[in-house]
């Protein structure tokens, strides 16, 4: 077990602030890849022109090094802590939302987020129980993986959680998932990286379905089942003719990622989380001594 | 075909009649940037707002600025989605005059729709996301007001040739989404029956 330096949250600050610089930037290799793919696949005039814009806004924002999108998004972390490292859990949050408050100061980032009652902004894009963030473990390593995702609120508000039954077997299941896309349709900015989570109870249920996003475009569930049922959806889907912005077009989705865990007897709970074709996201390792690398090519550990 | 249209703010009544569903428009001069803490304050807190709508773009935004003295540079204007201030549209248009509202993800109550056609206006659809591009056309913040709402405050911005917009709702009641929702409704039904 190693007790990390005191460098270490220092590090794990500066990584919070530079992974939600970087994800409101830089559209992740695997997005960009997925977006060509669409452009030479569309066919509609409308939804065409639509992607030609798409990737004529990722050109500039690489070449101006500004915001691919306004939105600053919810800022959600996800954090693998290895079970080599013995972190302090107060130290490591603070740090992340000191990381948030210097990202938002120093980049004069719009802060997006404010009290559900009275809307006061404290212009910090943090507030009470935000930055989200989410705890895992992975067994073996002396680090930590520090993946971020400011979750754009276009896609965020197009989230839907139902508690099937157990009879409605897995036809509900597409059919509900299937239905939720109708209804997102243009507003969370398609093409769409549909997440989807899939057993556990309501609250795992949905942290699924978000945790589906972290998971880079090409990459399969490692169950067979839920693989093939990826395939399938994304398939169907792309059947619906929505199209990019919802304008038109064959392409509503660039990917499908479910995330599953065992379910109770009585439940067969299914979640959807809309990610927009922005597919936002950025992964640091920080080691114990405070050393930083970013990963271009994270992937969830355990496949 | 699809029309190709270059336009000028204030629009005229004219002007926007003559856009058809489908036509691209770019656009000059100034665009009203508000969103929902502005809307509410005019319509649910009956506050007059600061400026003239007659002939107005409105968008749907909330920027990333920079403070520089008593101005403000403008570092990522983008587009919000438009559903949540659907309910706002009929009185931006009966009471004030806007003629076009610019946004992404349209615009659905059966009365904004009416709005547009009784009243002559369109809605224009940018490319959600896509703020970097939609920044190069925007070439200044000329007036904030309400900065107590910030970020979402009322922006006058100055823009050049912005565009491509997307005609999705006309004054004819034409609406590209409503088009799309009901076929993709559609071929739900279908697609349900194929997977069983």
């Amino acid at each position: 077990m190693v007790i990390p330096e005191p460098a270490f949250y220092e590090a794990v600050e500066r990584a919070a602030a530079e992974t939600y610089v970087k994800a409101l930037i830089d559209v992740p290799a695997d997005v960009r890849a997925a977006l060509d793919s669409a452009r030479r696949r569309e066919t509609h005039p409308i939804g065409t022109r639509v992607l030609e814009l798409v990737a004529l806004n990722i050109r500039v924002a690489d070449e101006r090094r500004i915001l691919v999108c306004q939105d600053t998004g919810t800022p959600v972390y996800w954090v693998f802590i290895g079970s080599g490292l013995a972190v302090d859990g107060v130290r490591l949050e603070s740090a992340i939302r000191r990381g948030v408050e210097a990202a938002t100061r120093d980049h004069s980032l719009r802060s997006s987020i404010c009290h559900p009652l009275s809307r006061e902004n404290p212009q910090t894009n943090t507030g009470y129980r935000v930055p989200v963030v989410h705890f895992e473990f992975v067994a073996g390593v002396e680090y930590l993986d520090l993946v971020m995702l400011p979750k754009g609120s276009g896609s965020e508000n197009q989230s839907f959680l139902k508690m099937l039954s157990p009879a409605d077997g897995v036809a509900g299941i597409k059919k509900f998932i299937l239905e939720s896309v109708v209804e997102a349709g243009p507003k969370g900015c398609p093409p769409y990286i549909v997440g989807v989570g899939l057993g556990g109870s309501a609250d795992l249920c949905m942290v699924l379905a978000k945790r589906a996003l972290l998971r880079p475009i090409g990459s399969r569930n490692p169950d067979p089942a839920v693989a093939a049922l990826e395939t399938e959806l994304l398939g169907a889907i792309n059947r619906l003719g929505i199209g990019p912005q919802g304008l038109g077009g064959v392409v509503t989705a660039l990917a499908v990622h479910i995330e599953h865990a065992y379910t109770h007897i009585s439940q067969s709970p299914v979640a959807v989380n809309i990610q927009c074709w922005r597919g936002l996201r950025a992964a640091a390792r920080v080691h114990p001594d405070g050393r930083t690398e970013v990963l271009d090519r994270w992937q969830p550990p355990g496949g | 075909m699809a029309a190709t249209w270059r336009l000028t703010t204030p629009l005229t009544e004219a002007e926007v009649r003559r856009l058809r569903a489908g036509d691209l428009v770019f656009l000059d001069g100034r665009v009203i940037g508000v969103r929902d803490a502005t809307l509410i304050r005019i319509f649910d807190h009956g506050v007059e707002p600061p400026v003239d709508l007659a002939g107005a773009a409105v968008l749907h935004t909330a920027p990333n600025v920079r403070r520089e003295g008593d101005r403000y540079i403008p570092l990522s204007v983008g587009t919000t989605t438009s559903a949540r201030m659907d309910r706002f549209t009929r009185g931006l248009l009966e009471r004030y005059g806007v003629r076009a509202i610019i946004g992404k993800g349209g615009l659905y109550l059966p009365e904004s729709l009416e709005a547009l056609r009784a009243f002559g206006g369109c809605y224009l659809a940018i490319v959600g996301g896509a703020a970097a591009w939609q920044t190069l056309h925007t070439e200044a913040i000329e007036a904030v007001y309400w900065e107590d709402l910030m970020p979402e405050a009322l922006w006058v911005f100055r823009v050049k040739e912005l565009g491509p917009l997307f005609v999705a709702i006309d004054s004819h009641g034409e609406s590209l989404y409503a088009e799309v929702g009901a076929e993709a409704r559609a071929r739900l039904g279908q697609i349900l029956a194929d997977t069983g």
